[in-house]
């Protein structure tokens, strides 16, 4: 059988967690094991009915006092108990940064480890291999795993989508859990300074990387959304350098945006950036390095030096704005 | 107080990459190497607290080829005390279970109250040897730290500011010891003064050979390849990028409708 991890917080489902239903159920039809769904939780989860609406075999309610708000010492004795009640092939989980913090510690702990962060997979022969990105997505990895199951994959988000997962009926099963010391003490999260810009509303995004090279250099970046109507964003590195702040920040720890027009001026397109803008509508991409990811997923692209490219776009577009 | 901070040696950022001969991970040869960024995030953090608290010691660990030496050396130069080399041939090939088994045979006998690493390395990106080293030393661990709270370090413990996704973030308390996978962007990273790099040439680095043990579950490259484009991509300008600037703005304004 196949195990998949629903992640959430006060019940309240983590929708990246439809995405590794969907993953599961694709790789349950082609290795033919059947997909059971495992929710942590400190009570009977009110999210188990919900998830009893896929097309899975079960929902298993994994249940102890200690699991009501997340810590990996709490999440990984949980897994460790559930697996080896189950006895599962695979184990499949959304890559997000709950399941970066355990599930290596769990596959460890069975003396494994974890096939992270995968695009896809084939089955070959009875078994996955898996596809990586790496070299901050300059380069894909097939990668096979050894030894025997319990298999752990993990899944990018996008990699497959949610809505796709198929609907069914499910029954629910509470597994009750003996979950040891927690040696860590949790605090309730946080939201830092609402964002003051919601750049998921925005039609146009002109965001820049580290192309831009000094913060002298955003104005120019201004000026052309100014002569589009278009929102300022940026990668992670030129916020960390404070040269914009963190509510401009697209991508996996920023935001999630989905305009009809991105243009990424001087943005290689590292993975933690691409999952927060390729869902736009047309992706243009002005970059100095014909090799840069950031072209893979582009529609448009300037292989080209940013500050030449930048003020004739300005005045073009003045020109066509009439 | 002793710190250890894990860094490595990883491919420049901005190299351009050719694959290996074996299809199995990139030609090396000629790559110019840098230190993995949020591994000198981690370091950085580790002197700042070491400077907070007014004593300790910033122990460097990396393992990798003799190469990696100058990743040893940088962080020397930058503040760290000493270092421990885990000499290892061929470490492209060892998966993170590995890795982090050979670290944890190599560092297990200093008995850290804290060690850092960066959150993944920007070459294979596993983002797993933190979590299974701390696993493996029987320590609990937190990933990617985005603030320490250092007024807070005491004999006993230390709060740190996790980042979760999406803007949200969470407070953890820790007994130590622990680990900790630091995120990009903690702080300003400083550079290597000239004392710094004269001060280095004195201090040790200790060469331990690798313990590398089979690992039957290890995951395996089978093969390398560049990304298959998802995408149709209308390239313009032909190496011109004002030629390009001009031809997209019509684009903008004829296919796509904006203007």
């Amino acid at each position: 059988m196949i195990l998949v991890f629903i992640e959430h917080r006060d019940c309240v489902l983590n929708k990246t967690s439809l995405e590794a239903i969907t993953a599961a159920q694709g790789i349950g039809k082609d290795l033919g094991l059947k997909v059971s769904a495992v929710i942590p939780c400190d009570k009977d989860c009110a999210l188990a009915q919900e998830i009893a609406g896929y097309d899975l075999e079960k929902v298993i309610v994994a249940k102890s006092e200690k699991l009501g708000i997340y810590t990996p010492d709490g999440y990984a004795d949980a897994w460790e108990q559930v697996i080896k009640a189950t006895n599962p092939q695979y184990v499949v989980m959304s890559h997000t940064y709950q399941v970066r913090d355990f599930a290596p510690k769990v596959a460890a702990r069975l003396g494994r480890e974890v096939a992270g962060d995968c695009i896809r997979y084939k089955a070959e022969g009875g078994k996955l291999v898996l596809t990586r990105r790496i070299f901050l997505g300059k380069l894909d990895a097939d990668v096979s795993l050894g030894g025997d199951a319990p298999y752990f994959v993990t899944f990018q988000s996008g990699s497959f989508r949610g809505d796709n997962a198929a609907k069914g009926s499910a029954a629910v099963e509470t597994m009750d859990l003996a979950v040891g010391d927690i040696r860590m003490t949790p605090e309730a999260p946080f939201q830092e300074a609402k964002a003051s810009v919601d750049l998921t509303k925005s039609e146009i995004i002109v965001a820049v990387g580290r192309g831009i090279k000094s913060q002298e250099n955003i104005a120019l970046a201004q000026q052309l959304a100014d002569a589009l109507g278009a929102d300022l964003a940026a990668s992670r590195p030129i916020c960390d350098a404070d040269w914009l702040p963190i509510d401009r920040q697209i991508g996996s720890s920023g935001q999630t945006v989905a305009p009809k027009v991105y243009i990424a001026l001087g943005i290689s397109g590292a993975i933690q950036h691409i999952v927060g803008m390729k869902n736009a509508g047309t992706i243009v991409a002005v970059n100095k390095d014909s090799e840069a990811p950031i072209f893979d997923i582009a529609d448009y692209g300037i292989v080209g030096d940013l500050f030449e490219a930048v003020p004739v776009m300005i005045e073009e577009v003045k020109k066509a704005k009439g | 107080m002793k710190i250890i901070v894990l860094m490595k040696q990883v491919a420049n950022k901005d190299a351009v990459l050719r694959i290996g001969a074996d299809e199995k991970w990139i030609a090396e040869g000629d790559v110019a190497m840098q230190t993995n960024e949020s591994d000198g995030y981690a370091l950085e953090e580790a002197l700042r607290m070491k400077e907070a608290k007014g004593e300790g010691e910033v122990v460097v660990c990396t393992l990798g080829p003799p190469s990696a030496k100058t990743v040893i050396k940088d962080a020397l130069a930058r503040g760290a005390d000493r270092a421990i080399h885990v000499v290892a041939e061929g470490s492209n090939k060892l998966s993170p279970y590995q890795i982090a088994r050979a670290i944890a045979d190599a560092i297990r006998e200093e008995n850290a109250d804290l060690v850092f690493t960066g959150l993944q390395s920007d070459d294979a990106s596993y983002g797993q040897t933190g979590v299974i080293l701390a696993e493996l030393l029987g320590i609990p661990h937190a990933t990617i730290v985005i603030e320490v709270d250092r007024s807070s370090l005491s004999d006993s413990g230390l709060r740190v500011k996790r980042e979760l996704e999406s803007g949200w973030y969470q407070w953890f308390a820790y007994k130590l010891p622990a680990l900790l996978t630091i995120q990009s962007g903690i702080s300003q990273i400083r550079y290597a003064s000239l004392k710094g790099i004269m001060a280095a040439k004195k201090k040790e680095i200790r060469d331990v050979t690798a313990a590398i043990e089979d690992f039957a579950s290890a995951q395996k490259i089978e093969k390398v390849y560049l990304p298959l484009k998802t995408k149709q991509t209308q390239m313009l300008g032909n190496g011109d990028a004002k030629a390009g600037a001009a031809e997209l703005v019509e684009k903008l304004r004829t296919e796509v409708r904006v203007l």
